[in-house]
Formats: C-alpha cells, structure tokens, sequence
C-alpha cells in the first residue's frame, strides 16, 4: 500500500504539472481573443478552466498521496508553509507555494463573478509566477526530475511556454490589433 | 418575456465569445466589439434576448472574459 502512495503521489504531480502547462497556453490563447481551428473562443475559455481544474484535482491527489506516504514524510504543515520539510525543504517548499498560489488561482477563478475583475485579473497573473515555481519544484524534488525524458519535456514546456509570452507581448497578439492600431502596421 | 442584455462599455473589449454564442443576435464591427444586429427594439448598449436566445445569453455573462455583460428584464415602454 506504501509503495502504492508513493507512486500515485509522483505519477500524479506530473499529470498536475502536464495539465497546468496545457492550462497556461489555453489562458494565453484565450487573451489573445483568437479562435483555433474547429475550436471557438468560448470552448478555448471552458477547457482552460476544465483543464485546470482538472489540473488542481491531480494536485490534491499528488499532496493526498504523499501526505498518507511514509516515505515522502510529509506533513499537514509542509502543505501550506514552505521551504520546512525534511527531504530537500527548499525544492519541496517550491511546491508549497505553487500550491498556495493555486489555492488562490481557483478560488478567485470560480468567485470571479462575485470579487469584480480587477481582483481576479490582480490573482491571475501570478499563474506566471506558480508554473516556472512548479516546474522547478518537479526538476529539483522529483525522483525522476533529472532524468533524461523529463528534462526533455520540461525544455520543451519552458520553449512553448516562452514563445506564448513573447507572442503575448507582441504588438499583434490581439487578433483585432491591426485595425485597433488604424491599420498603420 | 424577453430580456435585455446589456453592455457595459467601460468593460467590454470586443474579444468575441458573446458574437459566438449569439450569432443571430450580435456581430462584430471591425475592431471586435459586439453590433446588435436588429436595430429598433434595441439600442447599441441594451440588446433584446428572444426566449431561444435566453439561454445562450446567460452563457455569454457567465464566460465574458471581461465581465462586461449583465441580463435584465425587458421594460415595458
């Protein structure tokens, strides 16, 4: 049964980390007020949140699992305070934050309607800063966080991840920018 | 009873979900923001919601990205 939480808690911290990457490229293509192909606006805006709920619930199970795990020697404190743990405090306490951050993320997320737009809008913007924390969290606490594969793939994130921010600081993210800017471009 | 949805104009920033969800009712001008399309019963800012379109429009409140949409009951001039 031990060896099985520890499993399902590492197993499931990659289908956190996998679902929150796919999460934040679905939020910047929702900025951009774009459609894909065979996909409008709208379903884009329902599978970013879906996704990252999704995304929310692995990580209740990845905390969950390693939380019941004698191995991962995890307590309820080290759930919500960071950088205290007993394995790697610093690279655990990473996962701590990300955690508290998306403790905020989803609720201001579901309460958007009832906290206004521009507190949500103010919480959102630290998704920027709990998926870089995340990801460092999976390298450095991780049992497979170094190993070929998963560097590969954390590479290959960082690079999507990194051309949707340049794209969304580009002057032509918006897709009315070119009439917005009196079609001078 | 038809209702009214109404456009805050402070907020919108013509990203396009509600012309998606109502494609009979709104369209787009050409820098993105919503155009009611039967002029008449309703103006620019307050838009008349048919019954089929009722359900569609509580959608649109719910998703707009910018929370720019509300409902109301249409008043009897």
């Amino acid at each position: 049964m031990d060896n099985a939480m520890w499993a399902f808690g590492r197993v499931s911290g990659f289908a956190s980390l996998a679902f929150f990457t796919v999460s934040v490229l679905l939020g910047v293509m929702t900025r951009s007020g774009r459609p894909l192909p065979g996909l409008p606006r709208f379903s884009i805006t329902l599978i970013h949140r879906n996704i990252s709920l999704l995304a929310s619930v692995f990580l209740v199970l990845h905390v969950g699992s390693l939380l019941l795990d004698s191995y991962a020697k995890l307590t309820v404190t080290d759930v919500l305070v960071p950088f205290l743990g007993s394995y790697r405090p610093f690279w655990q306490g990473l996962g701590t934050v990300a955690l508290d951050l998306v403790l905020a993320l989803v609720v201001t997320g579901l309460l958007r309607h009832r906290i206004g737009q521009r507190t949500f809008r103010a919480v959102h913007w630290f998704s920027y800063a709990m998926w870089p924390i995340a990801l460092a969290h999976s390298i450095g606490n991780g049992t497979n966080g170094t190993s070929t594969w998963f560097v590969t793939l954390a590479v290959a994130s960082v690079v999507a991840v990194g051309v949707a921010i340049v794209w969304r600081l580009s002057a032509n993210f918006l897709e009315t920018a070119r009439a917005r800017q009196g079609g001078l471009t | 009873m038809s209702e009214l949805l109404h456009i805050d104009w402070t907020k919108c920033d013509g990203r396009g979900l509600c012309t998606e969800l109502l494609p009979n009712v709104l369209g787009r001008d050409e820098w993105g923001y919503p155009l009611a399309r039967r002029r008449g019963t309703s103006d620019r800012t307050n838009v008349v919601i048919s019954t089929n379109d009722a359900e569609a429009a509580r959608d649109a409140v719910k998703l707009c990205p910018k929370l720019a949409l509300s409902l109301g009951a249409q008043r009897s001039a």
